[in-house]
């Protein structure tokens, strides 16, 4: 099993601990996985990019145009960010608008459940789980977001991934 | 065998408490900071017994490290790259001396850069130092590196270098964690005035033995290097690659589709080079393409004319060999025709302050009562006044307060001297600040310092600093407080304010630059003091305001422009501004922004 995911934002949108729950997925199924992510200036608002490669891979980074799937947490991204994916790769982006990917109202969904805005990072990441999208299932996702996360944060962090699960079976997943 | 997610970082402080480290010491420098958290956090969970600090600077950490490597405990400390040229004095010197215990000096570089203010090669210190110097291509490898450093430093005697980068520092892999050492090892210490003190009459004799000593290391079959030898078909040719570079040509090789086709030697500790490999290479091959970043250190050991890499223009003399720069380098060595060289475009948005920090404030303020004022900074998050036009140089550490002397000196020698207002954080004030600022008042220097105390190391992720009385284990510490400090140092204006109070600030500005053009007058500190919003205590007595952008708002754009709060935002639709609901924090200081006071701010009942 190989797959290789872009994960794409701005600082403080919460990029890296959508990585990091991929990372957790590929390592409860026995995968080899690869990680890269942007600290230091990355909370600070600017353009930051992870990536996730599960399967065996020497180095952490994915080339342009490669990558079968690619989150956008900030849709201004896609015109920086959106040549990593591949011609017949998926985009996920967290719009209300709609275009040339999958979109999902990570925020609007986030605000409806009561959540803080960057919860979206999570809607957006039960949503391409829930569209079969991700080398793991959204069962296993919710599982490690649960055991990861400390308790007075779970149950929030727990309901923004269903609600993107959610979104995607309305959407057809 | 449990296998967990870590970070490289991570990966490489499990490993320090795996292997039996006494002592730890670090000041934080993306990418290496978390190295030091992982110790202490690692050694909470398992119980280790061991002293863990975040040091006032690279030297202090480094040479208080050594100490406990001089007394044959395994000792470990940890930087960015520019932290070694801090710790330089202190690192070079400790190799003709050695040590008795383990002592890993840990080197995070970063290609690119991508969060530091060179692109330096710091295997070369490890050179000129006679260090050996190893280099990890993944977290995983780091781990086991730090076992294997470790070790070779207490069979030589000597300090070992472990030099992983950004893309291994925060790379995340699966990795097995081992058994926590126990090494009962109390301290003894030797004297041996000979050694430890060694006077140039000494000197001479310790630097034959380190010469020794490395030339052994070159032939440790241990480190050398690993051949994966291709099936013949390009016999002629063959490359050398360490690091994260070797790790990203595996993956691009098998993209072309040229894997197990060209002989590959991965070296893991390109100084010193594995001696045999010099050899061979020189008989087997016409063409040696070199990989490794960010410089050329197995390149020029090689010497060889075959050799192809930075100096002969095949590898980019600047900038991360990423996956795309080396498909391009490869395909040339291999003559596979060009590869279309595709990559992010530029552009993006920029990094700026978060909405509510006080810097921001205090920049603002800063800009508005000197437009033509001078503004020497330094090296932290308020590095991003840039955008506010308000950071003239960030040239290293303690740099600005130094400069700000510098350039007092250079325009009264002409009679005429702008406002010089230099900008420092807290945790950069104790780093290197103090000797700058004793300096210029000793040499009765006149400028403006603002000390932006927000009462953190927060860059790099929120450390604490010496005004702070926790330590990097959760336990009590000492409390220096800056204002004890400044007044040590001679200063004789120093005020205290929170920056958002702009109007203060600005009259509090003016108050020091008529001070410091006054008869008696010489250096003036004003700390402006406001805790940083990302640390948990600041909710505190943070103020929370309900924003509003009024009709009165004409459209001038000048909140964007000279206050750049991620909270507001231009309307296209309706030729004015207006609030970027997410953003904002309700802090209420763009209030003072306004020239138009088209912003409201209501208090929260």
């Amino acid at each position: 099993m190989k797959q290789q995911i872009i994960v794409s934002g701005l600082g403080g949108q919460g990029a890296v601990t959508v990585t990091r729950w991929l990372g957790e997925a590929a390592l409860a199924l026995g995968l080899p996985v690869l990680t890269s992510e942007t600290h230091g200036m990355a909370q600070r608002g600017g353009t930051v990019i992870s990536m996730v490669k599960v399967g065996d891979f020497h180095g952490p980074l994915i080339p342009w145009g490669t990558a079968e799937v690619g989150l956008f947490l900030h849709p201004g991204n896609l015109a920086v960010h959106g040549g990593y994916v591949r011609p017949e790769g998926v985009a996920v982006v967290n719009t209300p608008a709609p275009g040339p990917y999958l979109a999902v109202d990570g925020l609007g969904v986030a605000l409806r459940e009561g959540l803080r805005p960057v919860a979206a990072n999570l809607v957006v990441l039960g949503y391409a789980a829930g569209r079969g999208l991700l080398f793991c299932e959204a069962g296993l996702l919710a599982e490690i977001i649960g055991g990861h996360t400390p308790e007075g944060h779970r149950e929030a962090h727990l309901r923004a991934f269903r609600a993107g699960v959610a979104a995607a079976q309305e959407a057809g997943g | 065998m449990r296998e967990r997610l870590l970070l490289g970082n991570e990966a490489m402080g499990r490993a320090l408490v795996e292997g039996g480290i006494t002592l730890a010491a670090s000041y934080p420098g993306t990418p290496a900071s978390e190295i030091l958290a992982a110790v202490a956090a690692f050694a909470q969970e398992t119980g280790a017994k061991l002293h863990a600090e975040w040091s006032i600077n690279e030297k202090v950490a480094f040479e208080t490290a050594l100490a406990n490597a001089m007394c044959g405990r395994r000792s470990a400390v940890a930087m960015k790259q520019v932290g070694l040229n801090v710790a330089a004095d202190p690192f070079i010197r400790a190799a003709y001396l050695g040590v008795t215990g383990g002592f890993l000096v840990i080197v995070a570089d970063d290609p690119g850069p991508h969060s530091s203010q060179t692109e330096q090669d710091s295997r070369f210190y490890g050179m000129m130092a006679g260090v050996p110097v190893l280099d990890p291509m993944s977290p995983r490898e780091a781990r086991e590196m730090v076992h294997q450093g470790l070790e070779l430093s207490e069979r030589y005697e000597l300090p070992v270098m472990l030099r992983p980068t950004t893309r291994v520092c925060h790379a995340r892999q699966n990795v097995s964690l081992g058994e926590v050492a126990e090494l009962v090892r109390p301290a003894r210490f030797v004297k041996d005035p000979g050694r430890w003190a060694a006077t140039p009459l000494f000197v001479r004799e310790l630097h034959r033995r380190l010469n020794e000593k490395l030339e052994a290391v070159s032939r440790e079959e241990d480190f050398a290097p690993e051949c994966l030898l291709g099936d013949g078909s390009r016999p002629e040719s063959c490359i050398v690659a360490s690091g994260v570079a070797a790790a990203h040509a595996l993956d691009v090789l098998a993209e072309l589709g040229e894997a197990g086709r060209v002989d590959f030697f991965r070296v893991r500790m390109p100084f010193p080079l594995y001696r045999p490999l010099r050899e061979e290479l020189g008989r087997k091959y016409r063409e040696i393409l070199v990989l490794e970043e960010p410089g050329p250190v197995m390149e020029l050991q090689l010497g060889l004319p075959g050799v192809r890499g930075r100096r002969t223009g095949e590898v980019p003399g600047a900038g991360e060999l990423t996956p795309e720069v080396l498909k391009g380098v490869l395909a040339h060595f291999l003559g596979l025709g060009s590869v279309e060289a595709a990559g992010p475009p530029a552009g993006g948005t920029r990094p700026t302050l978060c909405a509510g920090c006080g810097h921001r404030a205090a920049f603002y303020a800063i800009r508005e009562t000197f437009p033509e004022g001078i503004f020497p900074s330094d090296i932290g998050c308020y590095t991003l006044g840039l955008n506010l036009g308000a950071v003239d140089t960030c040239h290293c550490m303690g740099g600005g307060l130094s400069q700000a002397a510098g350039f007092y000196h250079a325009f009264a020698a002409g009679g005429e001297v702008p406002p010089i207002v230099a900008t420092i954080g807290d945790s950069t004030f104790y780093h290197a600040g103090l000797p700058a600022l004793l300096n210029a008042v000793f040499h009765r220097a006149r400028f403006i310092v603002v000390l932006l105390d927000n009462q953190t190391t927060a860059m790099t992720g929120g450390q604490p600093t010496l005004a702070v009385g926790v330590t990097a284990q959760g336990g009590p510490a000492t409390p220096i407080p800056l204002e004890d400090l400044i007044r040590a140092c001679g200063v004789k204006f120093l005020r205290v304010i929170d920056p958002y109070d702009i109007p203060g600030l600005k009259a509090l500005l003016t108050e020091a630059d008529a001070f410091c053009r006054s008869p008696e007058g010489g250096v003036a500190v004003i700390i402006a003091r406001h805790p940083c919003l990302l640390d948990r205590r600041a909710g505190e007595g943070q103020p929370v305001f309900r924003m509003r952008v009024s009709e009165t708002c004409i459209g001038c754009g000048h909140c964007l422009e000279a206050f750049e709060c991620p909270g507001l935002r231009w309307e296209e639709a309706e030729g004015r501004v207006a609030l970027e609901a997410v953003r904002c924090v309700g802090c209420g200081v763009c209030v003072h922004v306004c020239p138009a006071g088209a912003i409201e701010a209501e208090e929260l009942t």
